[in-house]
């Protein structure tokens, strides 16, 4: 692969370790051959569950871990290597770059802080921008994600906000910014469904209308493909599938894609349970030495217990799976064959 | 406009309690005795009356006078003025070189930290009195060699707390989103995580005033701080003449107004870091619990109410 200088945030075979300083073990990795890649304007959505690596890959990306994590491979925005920047240019990354909503605004905001100051500080500070002009921007933002009342909530404090104002605080810190990459982490998690389709919308406005690449991170599959134009499936710290959103429902290829998306509620068919994967999710420092998903996956074999698969390209999309054949046999590949 | 004044008064009043309230209207009446000495002091502190020596409380004298026939109400008004100098100096010089490193230490961790910390266990292990005692016997008696002995015994007594309480700002969240938002490290320290531990700070601060004005004193008495004929409380107790002719008012009186103050540093500081709202810890416990405690949000809105 290439660096491809047209893409905004490219990550290329990023691996990361952490050491434990309790044990004397090699270190734990806990992303491995992470490879993605960003065009401006364009959405991806990073799925999978709890511990997959999610959070890890985008807090790579804004050099967000662990002191004692080691870090392979590239991350390159704009063709800059993320894990080599030096303090300023790191600061002005983080700065004007790449913009950060968090899942749990509470904990993101300085709570003794009034939100007009949490608001306009960036500007003031890093962008030399007037406090009166700040403020009167810092509002505007506001009002543009729907907060009622702007000037009243720029002289409140975090806890005076209910959590969904909160995110939409939080989002609209990262638009003043103007970054031209954001990546949201679970942005609406701590929201309620009706509040979390509008801070949905709001970010999808922007992505649209300013042409601000994002990567949203989300446990919920039918609103990462609702969201994003390409989705990337994780499982226990690799992407084990990485398609077009749009063809992610009739032409899944991993097992664990499958899975997924067998085991969500459907309005069509009646049933008293939901269809779920059998095991409990696995971390990267858990798997063997092959497939990390093989101990739950239905199909396992030998070779998938022993060798790691790669990613191929599959369907038109980037598989890690030994027995894509097999499980999609005759009729389907026979159907798929001009494509591939 | 005033009642905006009387409104942050009554808001202090809540958040300090009735006695962390007496305690602050206590010491801010010292200060301003200590300010206005020249205006609120009945006469010349130094001024000597041998006729009047151990006169007992009158309208000339309203404590009485001291065995040089001094004014003995006069000379606490001055003393005042020596006995809170000291003290501010010992907590200011150990305010300024122990909160940078402590702060210092709480960013990068590791074995700055461990230095650090290291070096202030080692400087904790070091009696304060004996260190000024030490200093008087290299340098002469006098308040500044004192002064300088105890600032830097009170250094970890101060910054061992802001650094611990910097540490658990320094995993909040919070810092991670502020460092995403470009702001550097002494942005981050200094406007947020001093500012959130700035309650802690304070509250060490008063209870550390408390303990130097009291280490002070007893230099003084001791005769290694300040020297004799300054007024200064320290001095004023030491006065054993007077009790060995069995006049206990010269005595006493400055004994009971170092006591007076240093209880009620002890109670405001306690007061300024324990009892107002702490939304530092709020945080930690925030973050630690999230994932199982939803409506924490209820919780806050319930506290802030």
């Amino acid at each position: 692969m290439s660096a491809d200088t047209r893409a905004l945030l490219e990550i290329e075979n990023l691996t990361v370790r952490l050491a434990d300083p309790a044990a004397d073990d090699a270190p734990k990795p806990l992303l491995e051959g992470i490879s993605l890649s960003l065009a401006p304007g364009e959405a991806l959505g990073l799925v999978g569950e709890s511990g997959s690596g999610k959070s890890m890959t985008i807090r790579a990306a804004t050099r967000l871990l662990p002191p004692r994590a080691s870090v392979e491979g590239a991350i390159r925005f704009e063709g800059t290597d993320v894990t080599r920047m030096s303090g300023p240019a790191l600061r002005a990354y983080r700065d004007t770059g790449v913009g950060m909503v968090f899942q749990d605004p509470r904990a993101h905001i300085n709570p003794t802080r009034r939100i007009g100051a949490f608001l306009t500080e960036a500007l003031v500070r890093n962008r030399g921008v007037g406090r009166r002009e700040a403020t009167a921007r810092a509002a505007a933002v506001l009002g543009e994600v729907g907060i009622d009342d702007p000037a009243r909530r720029l002289r409140q404090y975090p806890h005076e906000l209910s959590g969904g104002m909160l995110q939409r605080v939080m989002i609209a810190s990262v638009l003043l910014a103007e970054p031209r990459l954001i990546l949201a982490d679970e942005p609406t998690t701590a929201l309620d469904v009706t509040i979390q389709s509008e801070v949905v919308g709001i970010l999808d406005r922007l992505r649209r209308d300013r042409g601000i690449g994002m990567v949203f991170i989300t446990h919920d599959l039918d609103l990462a493909l609702a969201v994003c134009g390409r989705v990337a499936v994780m499982y226990a710290g690799r992407i084990v599938e990485l398609r077009d959103a749009k063809d992610l429902h009739e032409r899944a290829a991993h097992p664990y894609t499958l899975g997924l998306l067998g085991s969500r509620p459907s309005i069509d068919v009646r049933s008293a349970r939901l269809t779920a994967i059998p095991g409990r999710p696995r971390g990267a420092f858990e798997s063997g030495p092959g497939c990390a998903f093989a101990d739950r996956c239905a199909h396992a074999q030998d070779v998938c217990r022993t060798t790691p698969p790669e990613p191929v390209r599959f369907r038109d999309g980037d598989v890690r799976c030994h027995l894509l054949d097999q499980i999609h046999s005759v009729p389907t590949a026979a159907r798929e064959g001009g494509a591939a | 406009m005033r009642i905006h004044i009387l409104g942050r008064i009554a808001r202090a009043r809540a958040s300090l309690g009735p006695a962390g309230t007496v305690a602050a209207v206590f010491l801010l009446l010292v200060l301003l005795m200590a300010v206005l000495a020249p205006l609120v002091a009945p006469q010349d502190p130094n001024l000597q009356s041998l006729l009047d020596a151990y006169s007992g409380p009158s309208g000339a004298h309203l404590l009485g006078t001291d065995g040089l026939g001094r004014d003995i109400a006069s000379r606490l008004v001055y003393g005042s003025r020596t006995s809170l100098l000291g003290p501010t100096l010992v907590v200011a010089v150990a305010l300024g070189v122990g909160v940078p490193l402590a702060l210092l230490a709480a960013w990068y961790g590791g074995w700055v930290n461990a230095v650090v910390a290291r070096v202030f266990d080692l400087v904790y292990a070091l009696p304060g009195l004996l260190l000024a005692v030490l200093a008087v016997a290299l340098f002469g008696p006098g308040l500044m060699p004192a002064v300088v002995a105890l600032s830097i015994a009170y250094i970890p007594f101060l910054a061992r707390i802001v650094l611990a309480a910097a540490r658990q700002q320094r995993v909040s969240p919070y810092v991670d989103a502020l460092a995403v938002q470009g702001f550097g490290v002494v942005r981050i320290t200094v406007r947020h995580i001093l500012r959130n531990i700035g309650p802690v700070v304070l509250g060490q601060a008063a209870i550390a005033f408390g303990y130097a004005l009291l280490d002070l004193a007893s230099l003084s008495y001791l005769g290694l701080a300040v020297q004799a004929p300054t007024a200064d409380w320290g001095v004023m107790v030491s006065d054993s003449n007077a009790l060995l002719q069995g006049y206990w008012l010269p005595v006493l009186a400055p004994g009971v107004l170092i006591v007076c103050c240093v209880l009620s540093l002890t109670v405001l500081g306690a007061r300024i870091s324990g009892e107002r709202p702490q939304p530092y810890l709020r945080t930690r416990r925030r973050a630690r619990t999230t994932a199982r405690t939803q409506p924490a949000a209820v919780d806050q809105n319930g506290a802030a109410a």
